[in-house]
């Protein structure tokens, strides 16, 4: 049947099963817009086309579905970059469809024209620029296929405005054609034997969750291998909620701002098996002090990273779910009494509980502790980039897999208001808390409005400092408290939350964070709550960057080891 | 060290400024590139030589087996293939000199593809060596412009991949 071009478009939404888009329409994109009412898809206006990109990105990472965000041709598209690069750097699976002016024009300078395709070659597991809308089905196809196979990614599709209008015969694909695409790789059975053994020879082993458990389901084979084999499990940022964080093999974060315990357990170890992830710099430090006593097993599907920052003893490329189904028979139970003992000394030595005392300054350990408490670690939390997040990912334990949504590698500021906005479309039945500071909030600041518009009970905690506090914290440390350019001076939140019709409360006290916090849970539409804590807090422990995880400095600035 | 990368790749438009904006981005340094069509219409084949230690020579590799409109890759630096370049050399030579360099253009196998008065175009082909070899040779004469194709390579003995694809437009 003959249909035109942007009725193919939401066709093959439809049949991809897309039940919301986020975006902004535009005259490059009229024709999208104008067929949507005939078709069963939720369309998300947001303010601001980052924030579509990602509000697309938080309902991925919440419901494990893929993202679909649109924008029109130029200002449009171009606004879509920082949501598509914090989306390829935490491997999101997305599918961002820009309009683009029309075929006869591409290449003119024409008005709201600009190169999209080329903007984000670099941030895209592919992209493509449609001409023709019979060309439309066969690349709707492939660009959901990639976005969500082997590793996930996002996909930009680039629809000339001539092709939204054309008809053209329509028939979805069953199969994408991408010869090549993912390559077939069996699981090494000799490597993974070969792991076994080290597994089980070793007196000091660690296991180091990333993101790939997580979007590979497999949390509950993590659990199984942890607790048949005894072994400590330290997470990366993503990683958060790949095991329960109250459990007792659970070490928390590794990396800068990870725990003392989880750090010298890397350095203690002696033997790291990494699943899905990528040995980041903010994860490892220093390259060659990494592990320096440990066999290193490197688990990931992309084999790119095998040996990119840092290189393994063993290298398995695999999906983290299927290896660690099949790497859980190979594993001999035991008990490592002797290693969780010494692990248990370093969490003592911590003092990672200093803040939360109930006396003193308004901290925003505490805060955020509070919020861990309320909510019994079961909220899904969608948290912003800096101090606010190094203290979410310390303070909040996450209990359920895939509760925490933040912006790891690209570390994109203003990420989390409109990230909770997709998340909690995502998962309506879930509580969704934004942490967030003062210099994220007001980088996205205008998504107050889409929460209004579409109804959702999101909590919102700015954990402000007045500063751009993760950068006056290096100023601090490293630069003679230079606070170049660091101090913010900030609107009174809870009345811009009101302006925007959303419940704003103010606290300045560590004695009222318990009652703002339940009156939030108490009540059933959005809620912001403007924390006005600390201004000089700073985030420990930390590494400094380039250094050795084992020179961890703890609050009271002693060089530890 | 110097390697040179064979790769079959998806005859579409861009794939070229993919492969190149990934070269640039991550910082790799190509020595040479070249392209042609393959055996299998809609696959064309890249032949590049790219400088780096085994590690950023592996990295090359997968990073560009990652892109989609690459098939795949291969090295074959260490195999026993035939690499092959072609040359253009624009070299001085004035009626009395010509012999002279026939004779030079002789020895390499090479050929006079263009005579003009006081010049000469050369044709060779060869390995990079050879090329760099003959041009040394006729340096003394005065080369007024060289074109190279920067080497292809083929793997001896060994038949290629079947491919099969949808020939796309």
């Amino acid at each position: 049947m003959k249909r035109s071009g942007a009725e193919i478009l939401w066709e093959c939404l439809v049949a991809e099963g897309v039940e919301v888009v986020f975006g902004i329409p535009g005259g490059a994109v009229i024709h999208i817009t104008d067929a949507l009412p005939r078709y069963p898809v939720r369309f998300v206006l947001t303010r601001h086309e980052q924030a579509a990109a990602h509000a697309a990105d938080g309902y991925a990472r919440a419901t494990g579905k893929v993202g679909v965000c649109l924008a029109t041709s130029g200002p449009g598209a171009a606004n879509l970059v920082t949501g598509i690069a914090t989306a390829y750097m935490d491997s999101i699976p997305l599918v961002a469809i820009t309009g683009q002016v029309p075929s006869s024009m591409i290449g003119t300078d024409a008005f709201q024209e600009t190169d999209i395709t080329g903007i984000t070659l670099p941030i895209t597991k592919h992209n493509y620029l449609v001409t023709e809308a019979g060309e439309l089905a066969r690349v709707l196809k492939e660009a959901f296929f990639l976005a969500r196979s082997g590793r996930p990614g996002p996909v930009l599709v680039d629809i000339a405005k001539n092709a939204q209008a054309q008809e053209a015969e329509f028939r979805y694909p069953e199969e994408p054609e991408i010869p090549g695409h993912p390559p077939k790789r069996p699981l090494p059975e000799d490597l993974l034997e070969r792991a076994g053994e080290l597994l089980n020879t070793a007196e000091r082993p660690l296991i180091l969750a990333g993101h790939g458990v997580l979007l590979a389901g497999g949390h509950t084979e993590l659990l199984a291998l942890a607790e048949k084999g005894d072994i400590p499990v330290a997470t990366t940022l993503l990683g958060i909620g790949a095991i329960p964080g109250s459990h007792r093999l659970s070490l928390g974060m590794v990396g800068m701002h990870g725990t003392l315990q989880a750090n010298r357990a890397v350095q203690t170890c002696d033997l790291l098996i990494a699943v899905g992830m990528r040995f980041d710099d903010r994860v490892i430090g220093d390259p060659k002090a990494f592990a320096p006593n440990a066999a290193i097993v490197h688990v990931d599907i992309d084999p790119a990273e095998i040996g990119k920052n840092i290189v393994p003893d063993l290298a398995i490329v695999a999906d983290a779910r299927e290896f660690l189904a099949a790497f859980l028979p190979l594993v001999e139970p035991k008990k490592r009494s002797d290693w969780h003992a010494e692990i248990e000394s370093w969490k003592r030595e911590a003092g990672w509980d200093e803040p939360l005392r109930e006396e003193g300054r308004l901290l925003p350990q505490y805060v955020i502790h509070e919020i861990w408490r309320a909510t019994e670690g079961r909220a899904l939390v969608v948290s912003d980039v800096g101090q606010s997040q190094m203290w979410e990912a310390q303070y909040y334990l996450h209990e359920l897999p895939g509760s925490l949504i933040t912006s790891g590698g690209l570390g994109t500021m203003g990420f989390a208001l409109p990230a909770a906005i997709g998340a909690q479309i995502g998962r309506p039945d879930l509580p969704v808390w934004v942490i967030v500071g003062d210099g994220g909030i007001q980088m996205t600041i205008q998504e107050l409005a889409t929460v209004v518009q579409e109804g959702l009970p999101l909590k919102i905690a700015v954990i402000n400092n007045g500063y751009l506090g993760m950068v006056r914290q290096w100023q601090e440390l490293f630069f003679n408290r230079n606070y170049c350019a660091t101090c913010l001076h900030n609107p009174d939140f809870a009345r811009v939350a009101q302006a925007y019709g959303i419940r704003g409360l103010r606290v300045d006290r560590r004695a009222d964070v318990r009652a703002a916090i339940a009156e939030a849970l108490e009540t059933e539409g959005p809620v912001l709550i403007d924390f006005r804590v600390e201004p000089e807090e700073n985030v420990f422990p930390m590494v400094a960057p380039g250094r050795s995880l084992s020179e961890v400095i703890l609050p009271q600035r002693k060089e530890v080891r | 060290m110097r390697h040179t990368l064979v790769a079959a790749v998806v005859d579409r438009p861009g794939v070229l400024n993919r492969m190149v904006s990934l070269f640039r981005r991550r910082r790799y340094n190509i020595e040479s590139l070249a392209v042609g069509h393959s055996e299998t219409p809609g696959i064309s084949r890249m032949t590049f030589v790219v400088e780096g230690d085994d590690r950023v020579i592996e990295q090359v590799k997968k990073q560009l087996e990652k892109l989609v409109d690459v098939i795949e890759v291969r090295d074959v630096t260490g195999e026993p293939a035939v690499v092959r370049e072609l040359a253009l050399i624009r070299v001085r030579a004035t009626s009395e000199q010509r012999g002279e360099v026939a004779q030079l253009v002789e020895l390499y196998r090479a050929k006079v593809v263009d005579v003009d008065h006081d010049s000469l175009m050369v044709e060779v082909t060869g390995t990079e060596e050879k090329v760099n070899h003959l041009i040394t040779l006729l340096e003394p004469f005065g080369i007024e412009e060289i074109v190279r194709t920067g080497p292809v390579a083929m793997v001896r003995g060994a038949r290629p991949k079947e491919f099969r694809i949808n020939v796309l437009k």
